[in-house]
């Protein structure tokens, strides 16, 4: 793989190429696993991706988060990034909407292509990429506003409804999609931080969609939930797959078997394996993929 | 490792000693407290006790008898011939008609308990109701300013200095007979400054404060978010910034003094800007209230939690829409609330307004902006140095009035953050 030729940023210095690329993981456990830079195991790669990620290199300052990383993501699909804390999961997600932009020491090189479009383009707006990529945090942040306001705030920001009428329309259908409008219907002009967590989850969901977006991408969303919360969530990314491509990451293996069709594995800012959900969790290829999914570390 | 046994045996030995120290720190809090607050009741205390009577006026009601003779009046019907009477002749008579022991000699005693003004009083009633001559009228007039503390403060000796014996008896005498009567001093809340402490008082200071707080607010508020707005959400952090914001920690340590004399130095120097007022007291004051208004505006800004930013910014929010929709309405409690505290202390303000000349003696009540004005606590310092006794308790109660208006923008700053928190 040439990688200057995939670079559209400045291209990488020399001594950050001769940075060592394999490096020992601490845990004993997978002392003898090691990881080549660049190479990752498995499919990686699909022919007509809705994110087409090439060479992908995130820098804390000085600091190396995301170790060129190359990756598709195809339409439709969920797929799940898994790996131990601090592995860069979360960075990487952060970086296909550009939350990691007001993060000043934050720097992203590479290709990153959404439908053909760069998105780190010099001339691509921001708003309008997050408008087509919404995002769900870990913890439920709804605005301390009404349930209504909360849902209808993007498509009133972007101008999608013209009328009342349409932005009630657009704040029920989002509301059903996330399986809150039973819920909610009764108390729409309540204030949204007075629900449950699971609830306000599923609210910020609502949210995300209403601005019917392609893609969602959704950061550890049931780490701050209870079990039943969790499922429920689950329970909507498994019905939202079928119109949105839905990227999570997620700390529960489980979790990922249970709502993915692709599961990605990143250790130490390296993706090491990516393929059918299935798969990786029953005959990983990679050692460092095997040890963390059987618990030896993570 | 620590045997278990002993562990607990440690631990119980060192619990006494651990309660006696939470006691003792509880204790020096109850003291500290107890001692602030036993200030705060004695000072007071001192200044309701000095300045209370600030709120009475004394009063003096006489028949007077309009009878051209006495007031060396020729022709009663010319205008400017009334005009140019004695007003004080039908005083005195009306005064020695009750007092029948006062001689010839005594006429001079028997006007010093009536305000030096009374006789103007008097001509000025005349002028309007020219048939009142020939007839006898019931007026109340001020009394001295001398009689007033000699009356308001009955058997303390301090105030009953500037009265001769035989004034204090008719004083006495008239109080009897209810000539001399005590009411609410409206004229303390009606009129301008003036040299005579009877007829003193804080409206022009009170409308000079409102004119200079209004160009404060107006200015410093606007400019002091603004600024704080773009240094927390816009500008890039740089050496420039920086050296911003080091500069305007320090401005808010600067004496106000300093303020001043800047004013004094740019504003009336340099642009030519008229002296004594309010627009130029205003724009002093902004200068010294917009470091207390950033500082607070930004800690402000600062304590809205970035989840909400990421969730606006996550539905596709721009920077703008970020700060406008959701940043600001939740930073605006905090906001207001360093605002109002920043007016507080501007309102309070002496030093700088001195330097740009709202010290001067002024009577009338200013009307606008560049009116010559003062401000309370100036008003308050003029009468606080003026050696008569009768100023120096409506320097008290002026004080009382500028308390009640801090204690009132405080309890706005208290309503304003407690409502609009609701709203969330």
């Amino acid at each position: 793989m040439n990688m200057n030729d995939t670079l559209i940023s400045e291209p990488l210095e020399p001594q950050e190429m001769s940075t060592p690329v394999n490096r020992p993981v601490e845990d004993a456990g997978a002392q003898s696993a090691k990881v080549e830079e660049g190479k990752t195991v498995g499919k990686p790669f699909a022919d007509d991706p809705k994110f087409k990620l090439r060479n992908v290199e995130v820098f804390y300052g000085q600091e190396r988060a995301i170790k060129n990383v190359s990756l598709d993501i195809g339409r439709n699909e969920v797929i799940a990034f898994i790996g131990p804390s601090g592995c860069g999961k979360s960075t990487f997600l952060r970086c296909l909407n550009r939350m990691n932009d007001s993060i000043d020491i934050c720097r992203v090189k590479g290709q990153l292509m959404l439908d053909d479009e760069d998105i780190y383009h010099s001339k691509k707006d921001v708003v309008e990429l997050r408008a087509r990529v919404g995002m769900v945090f870990q913890k439920p942040n709804p605005f301390p506003k009404s349930i209504y306001d909360n849902v209808a705030y993007g498509p009133r920001i972007h101008g999608l409804a013209n009328r009342k009428s349409e932005l009630d329309d657009i704040v029920e259908d989002s509301l059903r999609k996330a399986g809150l409008w039973n819920e909610a219907k009764d108390r729409l002009h309540s204030i949204a931080t007075g629900m449950s967590g699971g609830q306000q989850q599923r609210l910020c969901i609502a949210r995300a969609i209403a601005v019917s977006p392609e893609v969602v991408l959704m950061d550890e969303p049931c780490s701050a939930l209870d079990p039943i919360a969790t499922a429920k969530v689950e329970e909507l990314i498994s019905e939202l797959s079928e119109s949105y491509t839905i990227i999570i990451v997620t700390h529960s293996m489980q979790q990922a078997a249970r709502v993915s069709s692709r599961t990605a594995y990143f250790h130490l800012g390296h993706l090491v394996e990516v393929n059918e959900t299935s798969k990786v969790f029953t005959s990983p290829e990679h050692e460092l993929t095997e040890s963390y999914i059987t618990g030896r570390f993570g | 490792m620590i045997d278990p046994k002993k562990q607990a045996e440690i631990v119980h030995k060192s619990l006494k000693k651990r309660y006696r120290k939470e006691k003792r720190f509880r204790a020096y809090g109850i003291l500290a407290i107890t001692i602030a607050l036993a200030s705060l009741i004695v000072l007071f205390a001192d200044i309701i006790n000095k300045g209370h009577t600030g709120f009475l006026k004394t009063t003096i009601t006489l028949d007077v008898e309009m009878n051209a003779e006495t007031m060396y009046l020729e022709d009663p019907t010319d205008p400017d011939a009334v005009r140019m009477a004695d007003f004080v002749e039908p005083l005195i008579q009306s005064l020695s008609e009750i007092l029948p022991e006062a001689t010839e000699e005594d006429r001079g005693k028997l006007r010093g308990l009536i305000n030096p003004y009374a006789s103007s009083q008097l001509r000025d009633e005349l002028v309007a109701n020219p048939d009142w001559m020939g007839t006898t009228q019931t007026i109340t007039f001020l009394a001295h300013s001398n009689v007033d503390v000699y009356n308001k403060h009955k058997g303390n000796e301090a105030y009953s200095i500037k009265l001769s014996e035989e004034q204090q008896q008719y004083v006495d005498k008239l109080r009897d007979k209810g000539v001399i009567e005590t009411s609410f001093n409206d004229v303390f809340f009606t009129s301008g400054d003036s040299r005579d402490p009877a007829r003193a008082g804080v409206l022009g200071a009170i409308v000079g404060s409102l004119l200079v707080m209004f160009v404060t607010l107006v200015l410093s508020f606007p400019i002091g978010v603004a600024a704080a707005i773009y240094l927390e959400e816009f500008a890039p952090r740089n050496r420039i910034t920086d050296f911003i914001e080091v500069n305007i920690n320090n401005l808010a340590a600067v004496p106000s003094i300093i303020f001043g004399l800047l004013g004094l130095a740019v504003f009336i120097n340099l642009f030519g800007m008229p002296r004594s007022v309010p627009f130029v007291g205003g724009l002093v004051l902004t200068l010294m209230t917009l470091p207390t208004i950033i500082i607070s505006s930004r800690a402000a800004i600062k304590s809205v939690p970035p989840s909400i930013r990421e969730a606006a910014e996550g539905v596709g929010a721009s920077k703008m829409q970020v700060v406008l929709h959701h940043v600001l309405p939740l930073a605006m409690p905090g906001m207001l609330t360093g605002s109002i505290i920043g007016m507080a202390q501007a309102l309070g303000e002496t030093a700088p307004l001195l330097l740009i000349g709202m010290v001067a003696f002024i009577v009338e009540i200013p009307e606008g902006f560049f009116d010559a004005a003062t401000v309370l606590p100036v008003q308050v310092f003029l009468w606080a140095g003026s050696p008569e006794l009768a100023f120096i308790e409506r320097a008290s109660a002026a004080i009382m009035v500028l308390l009640a208006f801090l204690l009132s923008m405080n309890a706005l700053a208290i309503w304003l953050r407690k409502r609009l928190e609701r709203r969330w």
